[in-house]
């Protein structure tokens, strides 16, 4: 970080403070906040990760190509992608899962949930309310809540490798199904791996709540998928704390993508409204009815409501949901038939000219994909609406209401909020379209 | 002052999966951390030290004019610089610009195009600065990148093959999918990930790019038996390492 004082052309004193890293955060991006007597007048989240094209990569691809190449959008949260992907493929081909093959894909899900929020809990976020520089600086006094999340976000992983074959970008997805169901001895070495860490969970989520959480809340309209009987994956009607509630289809009719010249993802409001939440705290908010009992139990023993709106306690949230995943999985897994690979592995998926929509949780808000095919399956347009995108005008929104009490502090004391405040809601800034860089501006 | 060798981690256009392999090192993670000097990993620490860094691992592709200049200043810091990854050896799956017109894809995407900077292709590493070492793959294999790390510790070179996935899936027991009719790219693909798509029953889509010296002519002639049209060699040749020199130049010769 520098700071260094210019006129600025104003003649009065202008402070800039630069901040060359956004660190613990997927992706590159910058912020820019400027104070003018005294007061806020701009605070942007500046995101200039280069733009990778991938709507336009898409046109000409075949649908069977598409959850692989959709996966390489982002490293932490593939499966995201790739399941938006193939829900979209399957409904412009009218064709529905069910059976094994739909609980398979929410056990996938249950893997990327529990790995990427043990990622974040432990590696990126908690260390903010430690004032410890990373998670691996835990392993000193905070050793146990360390292991716990590594084990954890080992065994999310070994969910997607047996799966899928690897953690990262997995193969196994396809319109239709999978390529591979995994064998009987797997599934029950995967259920001992799974209950091995259960209690982890648990523990993580209790160490989660003794964390020292400012008094923060904000005033969010949630939007996450809701679904008539389960905590939502996959599926569900887009809703909302404001009222809405949606076919994924008609996303349009309620929400708008807009282009700010200062970053390259695209942005995205609520029509007539603004800015929304997606991610932990909109489906928590939403959907804690969907909790079974005990996890509901453990939510308020962990000192939360039925709606959160403090985004710092978003670590405890995302604790919430391994717990969740991991209980989940473990359900998933014996009610799976002994008898799964003796079965299709995937259901046959006709092409015809059409158009289909698919929307599911991403760890960090629901990740909603539109194709258009022609009649041979291939891709004539492509429209992929990612979290973290979604959610830039709330976090620019938070940041003002983070910096605002704080302006008579210095930089410094401004920047650590500011950073922490982009970290609850994890940006994954690679999905959108990389390091922080502050620049606060005083006249 | 610590002796151990200090460790940069560098990101440039990318998904961060090739990084992102370091933290799914559970159990080896706190090791490592110990080993090497952490000088500088963004996604991982607030800790940033200034350089010159004893080993530079650099993920992604080069697609701006900031980062062709950036990468020459991180070339500058580091004794030896790793790429890795195929973004940063291929140029990764944004590299299918280089057989498009750029100025469209961006019109595709986005309704103010203008905003952006952007370059007409994107490139490896290799094509900006010298790089001491390359480890493939999309994403790089995790045991790989410790091997990597752990022969620099060492002072010997990595172990790592530059024969065919063909190698490894014999050594798996795959039955070859490619002689049950499915086309596949393991024949002329850089071993490294350990088979994994012949092993789901899926022909290998040569995400860790060529291996050394394919016979590219007499696998596409083989695809073409099993009933592959043209578009459709083109397009399985141009995916995560559209732009490497093996796999472009066979593409090029099933163009239209």
């Amino acid at each position: 970080m520098t700071t260094s004082d210019d006129d600025g052309g104003s003649g009065a004193a202008r402070r800039s403070i630069r901040v060359d890293a956004l660190t613990r955060v997927e992706g590159e991006g910058a912020l820019d906040l400027e104070i003018d007597g005294g007061r806020l007048t701009a605070a942007r989240l500046r995101i200039y990760e280069p733009p990778r094209f991938f709507e336009a990569l898409l046109r000409g691809r075949s649908h069977l190509e598409t959850p692989d190449i959709t996966a390489r959008i982002c490293g932490i949260c593939p499966v995201a992608y790739q399941m938006s992907s193939v829900h979209a493929i399957e409904d412009a081909f009218g064709v529905r899962i069910g059976g094994p093959l739909r609980a398979l894909r929410r056990l996938l899900y249950c893997g990327e949930w529990i790995e990427s929020h043990a990622l974040h809990i432990v590696l990126l976020h908690a260390p903010d309310f430690l004032g410890l520089p990373d998670g691996i600086a835990m392993a000193r006094d905070h050793g146990d809540a360390l292991r716990d999340g590594l084990a954890l976000k080992k065994a999310g992983n070994e969910i997607l490798r047996v799966l899928g074959g690897r953690e990262i970008h997995p193969v196994s997805v396809r319109p239709g199904g999978f390529h591979r169901l995994p064998r009987r001895a797997e599934r029950a070495a995967l259920a001992e791996t799974i209950a091995a860490v259960r209690d982890r969970a648990w523990r993580l989520a209790r160490w989660t709540a003794t964390l020292p959480v400012p008094e923060f809340e904000r005033p969010y309209e949630f939007v996450a998928l809701r679904h008539p009987d389960e905590y939502p994956f996959n599926e569900g009607r887009l809703i909302s704390s404001g009222g809405l509630d949606l076919d994924i289809a008609d996303f349009d009719a309620a929400f708008e993508e807009f282009q700010a010249p200062h970053s390259t993802a695209l942005h995205a409001r609520l029509r007539g409204r603004g800015a929304y939440l997606v991610g932990p705290l909109a489906r928590y908010a939403l959907n804690f009815d969907r909790l079974p009992g005990a996890i509901q139990n453990l939510a308020r023993e962990c000192g939360l409501g039925t709606v959160c709106r403090n985004p710092f306690r978003s670590i405890v949230v995302r604790a919430i949901e391994i717990v969740y995943a991991c209980e989940e999985a473990l359900r998933i897994l014996a009610a799976l038939p002994d008898d799964l690979e003796s079965g299709a592995a995937f259901v046959p998926v006709a092409p015809r000219a059409a158009v289909g929509t698919g929307c599911t949780e991403a760890p960090r808000g629901f990740c909603w994909h539109r194709y258009e095919f022609a009649e041979d399956g291939s891709i004539l347009t492509a429209r992929i609406v990612p979290p973290t995108s979604q959610n830039q005008a709330t976090i620019e929104e938070d940041l003002r209401a983070v910096a605002e009490p704080l302006l008579d502090r210095d930089d410094e004391t401004i920047r650590i909020h500011c950073e922490r405040s982009i970290r609850n809601h994890d940006p994954c800034i690679s999905c959108s379209t990389h390091f922080l860089r502050l620049a606060v501006r005083r006249s | 002052m610590s002796t151990r060798p200090r460790l940069a981690v560098w990101k440039f256009a990318s998904c961060d999966g090739c990084q992102l392999s370091l933290l799914e090192c559970e159990d080896e993670l706190l090791a490592l951390a110990q080993a090497v000097e952490i000088a500088r990993f963004a996604e991982a620490t607030s800790t940033v030290l200034p350089g010159p860094y004893d080993v530079s691992l650099v993920e992604g592709s080069i697609t701006t004019e900031h980062d062709a200049r950036r990468i020459l200043e991180v070339r500058a810091q580091s004794r030896v610089l790793v790429a890795i990854g195929a973004c940063a050896t291929a140029g990764g799956i944004q590299a299918l610009r280089n057989f498009g017109d750029v100025n469209a894809f961006a019109a595709a995407v986005y309704p103010s195009p203008q905003f952006l900077a952007t370059l007409a292709t994107a490139t490896p590493i290799s094509a900006h600065v010298p790089v001491d070492l390359e480890l493939r793959g999309c994403p790089v294999d995790k045991e790989q990148l410790l091997e990597l790390i752990a022969a620099l510790l060492a002072g010997r070179r990595p172990a790592v093959a530059g024969y065919s996935v063909c190698i490894e899936c014999k050594r798996r027991a795959n039955v070859c999918i490619a002689v049950q009719g499915t086309p596949c790219l393991g024949p002329a693909t850089h071993a490294g990930c350990g088979a994994i798509c012949p092993a789901f029953r899926r022909g290998c889509y040569g995400c860790f790019g060529p291996m050394e010296t394919p016979n590219m002519p007499a696998l596409t002639a083989q695809w073409q038996q099993a009933g592959m049209t043209p578009g459709a060699i083109r397009q399985a040749l141009r995916m995560f390492t559209a732009a490497a020199p093996e796999f472009a130049a066979e593409s090029e010769r099933h163009d239209d």
